[in-house]
């Protein structure tokens, strides 16, 4: 399958096989008025099978949501159709608007301007828990 | 940000020894303390049902010798009119020199504390923490077995919801000798993140079991829990559970002589009233406790707000 290689945007290399479509809905691609390649399950060296996003534009994205997701993917920057930057991805300590909530009990179930801040409490197990309640974070 | 306490980790273990000797000097010497919150206000905002821990906070503030501003029930304050928590934080701390806080959602306490200009001490956030009563039963325990360690602690009832559990088994689990025995139904166990975090990861052994009379000898604490209606969504589930363990005196012939009885309180039915006489009852004691307790921590805060 080829697709094809991109000017001035983004790849997003190494996703674990699966967690691609989490990633691209949590990044919000499917709001982006750009082409954007979502490949899954290609056969990787590395990892047995990857998912791969390719963004063709030169957006900006949230480091944050990828480490959360998966902090083994890469990030490559690509500008004039050279690779400018690769990013390095950490999991982040604390997420603030990307998940959110789901305790019917919590306050931000009633107060709805307040930030949805989650914090990594289990990093083996990539545990993140809601700030205000401790609630578990659902899904990855 | 000023000092607040929204859960018992919020303290450190040299903290918790400091209040509860704070404590007993107020109990050894209550005139002492009579002044010492002279002028300062202690404002009570309880946007949920209770009795005694507003009591509580009132009775430990006017004991200091300061005065109470008090709001009961959402439906007599400004939150009725859709005032958000930071909003009435920062509004009453313009009022008050420290705020203790009930709410019935989970978290409320925190977003209090980070928009209060004056310390915030959590009384309770729906199901997630109450760390004023787990310093009242550290209290309790350490003033009836004079030790914190070394014990069999038996916990009964709504293992579950029960947030006294889960605050009082993580803040004992730095105590050396400990023993956990859960009582409780299927539905109602320990969960497991509470097993995870507070006991296995700590080493600290541990039994779980369905049936009170069985354990009950071995105990040198047990520590009885009300199923809370509130925390079910259905009521069947509710009224199913409620009536899972009820400790009468026949089983307490069978615990041992110097076993002390602890509940959060308020009751239902779950301790029998014939208990009450029983010197091994000491829950209206630890309600005492939760009062001393209470003031230290007032006592604390302010001075650690630079207040007094």
């Amino acid at each position: 399958m080829n697709v094809d290689s991109i000017r001035d945007g983004i790849v997003i290399d190494h996703i674990a096989a699966g967690c691609g479509m989490k990633l691209y809905r949590l990044l919000g691609l499917e709001n982006l008025d750009a082409p954007v390649a979502m490949i899954t399950n290609v056969v990787s060296g590395k990892l047995g099978r990857k998912d791969i996003i390719k963004v063709d534009a030169a957006i900006e994205v949230n480091l944050d949501i990828i480490g959360y997701v998966d902090p083994g993917a890469t990030v490559n920057i690509i500008r004039d159709g050279e690779l400018k930057e690769k990013k390095r991805i950490e999991m982040p300590e604390k997420l603030v608007n990307v998940l959110f909530c789901k305790n019917p009990r919590c306050i931000t179930s009633c107060e709805q301007e307040l930030d949805q801040v989650f914090c990594l409490t289990d990093r083996a197990k990539r545990e993140y828990r809601c700030m205000y309640c401790e609630t578990k974070a659902s899904n990855l | 940000m000023i000092r607040s306490v929204i859960d018992v980790p919020d303290l450190t273990p040299e903290e918790l020894d400091s209040l509860m000797d704070t404590a007993e000097d107020i109990i050894a010497r209550p005139d002492d303390y009579a002044d010492a919150c002279c002028r300062k206000k202690l404002a009570t905002l309880f946007f949920e049902p209770s009795t005694r821990t507003r009591l509580s906070f009132e009775a430990a503030m006017y004991e200091l010798g300061g005065n109470v501003l008090s709001v009961t029930g959402a439906a007599t304050s400004s939150a009725a009119k859709g005032e958000s928590v930071a909003d009435t934080a920062k509004t009453v701390s313009c009022y008050a020199d420290i705020i203790a806080m009930r709410h019935p959602k989970e978290g409320a306490a925190a977003v209090a504390a980070r928009n209060a200009s004056v310390p915030v001490i959590n009384a309770g956030d729906g199901g997630h923490c109450h760390p004023t009563q787990t310093l009242a039963d550290l209290l309790t325990i350490r003033r009836e077995k004079g030790r914190l360690g070394n014990l069999t602690v038996g916990l009964c009832g709504d293992l579950k919801f029960g947030r006294t559990v889960h605050s009082l088994i993580n803040a004992m689990s730095r105590y050396d000798g400990l023993n956990f025995v859960l009582i409780s139904p299927e539905e109602l166990k320990l969960p497991s993140y509470v097993k995870n975090e507070s006991l296995k990861k700590r080493n600290i052994p541990y039994s779980q079991t369905t049936d009170l009379e069985q354990v009950i000898g071995d105990l040198d604490i047990l520590y009885m829990t009300r199923v809370q209606r509130e925390r079910f969504f259905n009521e069947e589930d509710y009224l199913r559970l409620r009536d899972s363990y009820i400790l009468t005196p026949d089983k307490m012939k069978k615990a041992r002589a110097d076993l002390s009885v602890m509940h959060p309180l308020p009751r239902v039915n779950e301790i029998s009233v014939a208990v009450d006489d029983d010197p091994r009852a000491c829950y209206f004691k630890q309600v005492l406790n939760g009062k001393y307790m209470r003031m230290a921590l007032i006592l604390m805060l302010l001075k650690g707000a630079g207040t007094i």
